[in-house]
This record gives structure tokens, C-alpha cells and sequence, in this order.
């Protein structure tokens, strides 16, 4: 294969770049080969170091793949334009309030979450207190001589500390269970903001 | 190798190529065969890369009859170099300490 072969194939196999693309490149192996030839070698032989046809397309469409990759890494943290920045900043009045409205429906929601956690505890407050107390109430009807109520009583009280006892474990796991929800929260915010530093820093 | 680790190596290497005079691609590639092997489609666009990046410039020149691209360093490219020196005294002390490290471990 002589060079004007090798550098027609290689057009034909390189058809979808865009066509000053393709010029460059070619004049670039057109130069390789003169070169080799100037050192003494034919040009058949300055052909077959610089490799077939084929190997060298691939190789071409995928150092522009690779290359492309970088480009498209890179534009995703693009720096803010100026008119982005005068936008944000005459859109202030808006955005920010209604960013901390926002925030402070997000924190509301998280407070009533620990209320309906209080509020579960405060249940199992007063069952625990309730225990103890119908057990007296109930040993004092007994001794004043009307047991069936006195009986009813300690019924109750025992009701209300095995419910209790339910009732614990239940509470306990219920805020184990959002603790852990908010510490991975806070964790997952933290990497957020980290990982944008991080990427800025490049 | 980590590729883009690779990238940014060859990069320095084809600006180190260029960096005392003006070179053109088989000289380039020559050049760097005894320490790297590189082909012609790296080569290319290596150089494509570092003039979009102006650390270097081209110009077409005759040469024996026929047109040949010559590059030149840019004082941007000079930096690049001097910027990899500095880089690679701690790459090179951590190469030296997971060396010794993995001794200790034997």
C-alpha cells in the first residue's frame, strides 16, 4: 500500500468527523510517513510502523470518545456566568424567603415528628404511673372492705404495667430509630457540601 | 495505569520534548521512544490538547518541499513542567514510603 492509498482508506474510515478535522489529521499522517521516508525507509515500510488502517481509526474515534469524557466532566462544574449572578441577585427578595420558608417547613415537619415521639413517651409515662398507684388504690378498697372494686383496681394497675412494659421497648425503638435517620441526615448533608468543596478545589 | 493519571504524564513528557527547541511530531516521537512509547493518534491529540490549552503554538514551515508543523513551548507550557518537578518530589516520597512499607510487611 503506498501513502496515497493509506491516507484515502483512512479518510474513508474517519468520514464522520467533521471535515477540517479530518484534513488536520491527515495532514498529520501524510507528515509522519515523509519524515520515516526521509530517513531512508519506503514507504510501504513507514506505512506498516505507523500501523493498519483499522487499528489506527479505532484508536482515533476513541482517544476523541475519551477526550470528549474529560470535556463533559469538566462542564458540570462550570463557574456561574455574570448574568446568572445579576439574576440571582435581583431575584434575592424572592428566592431567599422563600428558600427559609422552606427550611422552616422542612424544621416544623421535624419537630412534630419528635412531639409524636414525646408524646408516645408521655403515654407510657402515665401507664407506668399508673401502675403503682391503682395497685395502692386498689389494696386500700380491699382493706376498706369493698373488694370487688378493689379487685377491678388491681386488674387495671397489673393491665397497665404489663401494657407499660410494651410500651417501652416500643418507645425506645421508635427514637433509636430517628436518631439514626437524623444522624445520617446530617451525615449526608455534610458529604454533600464536602464534595462540592472538593470539587472546587480541582 | 491509571488513564488519567497517563493523560497528564504524556502531557508533560511532549512538552518536555519541545522544551529546548522547536520540534515536529516524528522527532517528537522519537525522541520520547527510549523512555515512552506513544502512538501517533496519542501523539496528535496530545497536541491538539496542549495548544487548546496555549502551552504551545504551531506554525507551518517548508521543509526539503514540502510543509511541516513545528511547536513551540509556551511560557504557559515552561510552567506546566516546573509545576510537575514540584508535584513529582511528593509523588516520589510517597512512592518511597509505600516502598518501605510493603519491605516491612515481607
Amino acid at each position: 500500500m503506498n501513502k496515497q492509498e493509506f491516507l484515502d482508506q483512512l479518510k474513508a474510515r474517519l468520514s464522520d468527523l467533521p471535515s477540517k478535522d479530518i484534513e488536520d489529521r491527515l495532514g498529520f499522517y501524510n507528515e509522519m510517513i515523509e519524515d520515516r521516508v526521509e530517513e531512508g525507509i519506503t514507504e510501504e515500510e513507514a506505512i506498516r510502523e505507523i500501523g493498519s488502517v483499522e487499528k489506527l481509526a479505532s484508536q482515533i474515534m476513541e482517544e476523541i470518545a475519551l477526550s470528549k469524557n474529560v470535556k463533559k466532566q469538566r462542564k458540570h462544574h462550570r463557574k456561574l456566568k455574570a448574568w446568572e449572578i445579576v439574576l440571582l441577585a435581583l431575584g434575592s427578595p424572592i428566592w431567599i424567603s422563600l428558600l427559609i420558608a422552606a427550611v422552616a417547613v422542612i424544621l416544623s415537619l421535624y419537630v412534630v415528628i419528635w412531639a409524636l415521639v414525646a408524646s408516645v413517651w408521655a403515654v407510657f409515662a402515665s401507664l407506668t404511673a399508673c401502675a403503682p398507684v391503682g395497685f395502692a388504690m386498689g389494696i386500700g378498697f380491699i382493706l376498706v372492705g369493698n373488694s370487688i372494686t378493689g379487685i377491678a383496681m388491681l386488674g387495671t394497675a397489673l393491665v397497665c404495667a404489663g401494657l407499660s412494659i410494651f410500651m417501652f421497648f416500643g418507645c425506645k425503638a421508635i427514637t433509636q430509630g430517628i436518631i439514626l435517620l437524623t444522624k445520617k441526615i446530617f451525615l449526608a448533608i455534610q458529604n454533600y457540601f464536602k464534595a462540592e468543596k472538593e470539587d472546587h478545589h480541582e | 495505569m491509571d488513564n488519567q493519571l497517563k493523560r497528564g504524564l504524556l502531557d508533560v513528557c511532549v512538552l518536555a520534548a519541545i522544551k529546548d527547541q522547536d520540534s515536529y511530531g516524528y522527532q517528537i516521537i522519537k525522541d520520547m521512544k527510549p523512555y515512552v512509547e506513544m502512538s501517533e493518534s496519542t501523539l496528535y491529540t496530545i497536541l491538539k490538547r496542549l495548544e487548546l490549552a496555549e502551552m504551545l503554538t504551531v506554525r507551518t514551515s517548508e521543509h526539503s518541499g514540502r510543509l511541516r508543523k513545528y511547536y513551540r513551548i509556551t511560557d504557559a507550557g515552561l510552567e506546566r513542567i516546573q509545576e510537575f518537578k514540584n508535584e513529582w518530589r511528593e509523588v516520589m516520597s510517597i512512592y518511597q514510603f509505600v516502598v518501605k512499607e510493603d519491605a516491612n510487611n515481607e
